[in-house]
């Protein structure tokens, strides 16, 4: 049965990990043996994690792990992509398919505690909003009142539509489907009164999938918090820190000015913080088990955050997405690299 | 020289082996899963089940609010599935004969239409089917304010198919109102595009197998029965029909037990079937194992249900004289 295949792959992979035992502190030494990161993304979000016409996997989430890949191995290319479907992804990482999970994961509670992995950083803060037809004349989601409401499954999408028109009182009629072009259709065909998703992802549906995009509007109402972030396997601190350091670094590395083109020239910065980052001075990477260039190397991969954040979803690509929430905490947003020292 | 029959006793000692090995191995693996689930630090268990579900169906023949368990969700799901398999079973025995008989029809119209229309459903992937079905209805058909008015009170627009039936306010005229159309009741595009998808589907299926157990028969039958003064119609009627159904019934149930498990390409179009709400509570919960369990036991259980009953009427219809 075709419908059944994510959640027969999904249990296949559960059972075939069944035979050997997690092993802590083990998937450093793996990675470095096998000299290949295992990466899984999604099967095809525009500015995550997508294949481009000639198979090059791009995206905010795929930069992540090739700035992995580069701080781990050397070589942003030493990844090999998975693309997982939203009901494969855990079990993936759990398994040890994969061993990193970059795919738009919404960081919550029950997936932290729950799902026996851990969530690492936060690399975009996301939020769930709507799309109407322009000409319904609706300007608010309060207005829509026993609408149908088209939503892909697999995601928080379905129970954040249910917990906030349950607040306002109101009801309305979730018309799920499991694959993104057909749900999009549904919608664009005029057979649901609105549209709902992440509102990264609604910015794209407007800008490239829409006959036109002037016809359609995204509702100002954001009805939920989705800070999206790579996780891990649970019991192997080792990586987990790997991960979140140099997430961090990407970040920090913004912060500090320390841009894909300027690291090699700002390794004569007298600044301690910027030769502490290039490891220039301390060698930061020891304690992580990775050689002092570390961070050097996977901002010279990718760039910094604000690099990424702009070629794949901001200023110079189809989304351009206002960077809001996702900038530095001292432009505005929430970004707040912990210190490395 | 033939094997000899190994001893009744043996024979029975040999099966009951077998089949502890067999629920030991079961049990072995579900021991092993739980273990290291564990050890993964994996929540698993049944226990999300009576849990609240947190979502809601867009349509469903119970009242599931998001406040309701799982469960409920599950069950909401499963009616939905029978909901459009069963009707669609019917449908599909329906046109399936009359396709069957007119592959066979003297007119070379008809004969031709059958074929055409067998070779064409048959041939094509159900789920482009499904998938074509749906765009036709939710592309062609008008928005609700300006639904098409098929008869009184019955609506058809990009919202469904209305008709008046007994809702909260007595029995209820379907009328445009706000996003759509209020009261009555409706079957959703969806649920069309299933119901109709599935049917024809299995239709072209039954209508090949009933030819071919009517190609089957020696023709002497046909032969001997006009001999005997019978109409050309009464031949078919009380010779060759019944002789053929007898052939054709366990092909064809189980081409009805195909219609129903085809019911799970459903959430491809939207429809909140089971596999739909198992996805779906599979993502909330994260127990990929426990949500595909339920599945797989459901069907099969309906499975053997629907294969014992067409059992049973096989044998009556080799016992009887059939009318």
């Amino acid at each position: 049965m075709h419908r059944f295949r994510p959640l027969i792959l999904a249990a296949a992979a559960a059972f075939a990990s069944l035979a050997t035992p997690a092993q802590a502190g083990k998937t450093l030494d793996s990675i470095k043996s096998k000299g290949q990161l295992a990466c899984g993304v999604s099967t095809g979000v525009i500015g995550f994690s997508a294949a481009d016409s000639q198979g090059q996997w791009r995206g905010l989430d795929v930069d992540v792990c090739r700035a992995i890949a580069a701080a781990v191995l050397g070589d942003a290319g030493k990844v090999r992509w998975v693309p997982l479907s939203s009901q494969q992804r855990f079990t993936a990482l759990q398994s040890g398919e994969v061993d990193i999970l970059s795919r738009n994961t919404t960081w919550s509670l029950t997936r932290d505690a729950a799902l026996g992995l851990n969530f690492t950083a936060v690399t975009y803060y996301d939020g769930q909003g709507f799309m109407v037809a322009r000409k319904s004349k609706v300007t608010s989601a309060k207005q829509l009142k026993n609408a149908e409401i088209c939503v892909q499954s697999g995601t928080t999408t379905e129970k954040n539509l249910s917990d906030y028109f349950r607040t306002q009182g109101i009801k309305v009629k979730p018309v799920v489907f499991d694959k993104f072009e057909p749900s999009i259709k549904a919608f664009f065909s005029g057979r649901c009164q609105a549209y709902t998703t992440d509102a990264s992802a609604l910015a794209f549906i407007r800008a490239k999938e829409a006959p036109n995009p002037d016809d359609y509007v995204v509702l100002p109402e954001i009805i939920s918090k989705e800070p999206l972030g790579p996780a891990v396997r649970r019991g192997d601190d080792e990586w987990f820190a790997v991960v979140k350091w140099v997430i961090n670094a990407l970040i920090e590395a913004e912060e500090l000015g320390i841009t894909q083109t300027r690291v090699d020239s700002l390794k004569a910065s007298p600044d301690p913080a910027v030769q502490r980052f290039l490891g220039v001075g301390e060698d930061l990477g020891k304690s992580l088990g990775l050689d002092r260039e570390w961070a050097a190397r996977a901002v010279k991969a990718v760039g910094n955050y604000g690099e990424i954040f702009n070629r794949n979803v901001g200023a110079d690509s189809p989304l351009k997405l206002p960077r809001g929430l996702n900038a530095q905490w001292n432009k505005g947003g929430v970004l707040y690299a912990l210190p490395l020292r | 020289m033939p094997m000899p029959h190994a001893p009744r006793s043996a024979s029975r000692a040999i099966q009951a082996i077998i089949l502890i090995a067999v629920v030991a191995l079961l049990a072995l693996l579900a021991v092993t899963t739980a273990e290291h689930l564990r050890q993964r630090g994996i929540r698993s268990g049944f226990d999300f089940l009576l849990e609240p579900a947190g979502f809601t169906l867009g349509e469903s023949l119970l009242p599931v609010e998001a406040s309701d368990s799982t469960l409920l969700a599950f069950l909401a799901g499963l009616l939905n599935t029978l909901r459009v398999a069963l009707p669609g079973a019917a449908l599909a025995l329906g046109v399936g004969v009359l396709a069957g008989f007119g592959r066979l029809a003297d007119n070379p119209l008809v004969r031709g239409l059958a074929a055409a229309y067998v070779n064409a459903f048959r041939n094509i992937p159900l789920l482009l089917q499904l998938l074509a079905w749906y765009f036709i209805l939710t592309d062609l058909l008008p928005a609700a304010d300006s639904a098409l008015h098929l008869a009184p009170g019955v609506l058809l627009s990009k919202s469904g198919l209305a008709l008046p039936w007994w809702g909260e306010a007595g029995f209820e005229i379907p009328e445009p109102a706000g996003f759509g159309i209020e009261g009555g009741a409706r079957l959703t595009p969806e649920y069309l595009a299933m119901l109709v998808g599935l049917a024809l589907y299995s239709a072209a299926y039954i209508a090949e197998t009933l030819r071919a157990a009517l190609e089957a028969l020696p023709p002497g039958q046909r032969l001997a029965a006009l001999a005997m003064g019978m109409t050309p119609r009464q031949a078919f009627r009380l010779v060759l029909l019944p002789q053929a159904w007898r052939a054709a019934l366990p092909p064809v149930t189980s081409q009805l037990l195909n219609l129903f498990k085809n019911a799970s390409l459903a959430v491809a179009i939207g429809y909140p079937d089971l596999v739909s709400v198992a996805g779906t509570s599979l993502n909330q919960t994260g127990r990929a194992i426990e949500c595909l369990l339920i599945v797989i036991v459901i069907y099969l259980l309906l499975s053997v249900a629907a294969a014992a009953l067409s059992h049973r009427l096989e044998r009556r219809s080799l016992r009887g004289s059939p009318a």
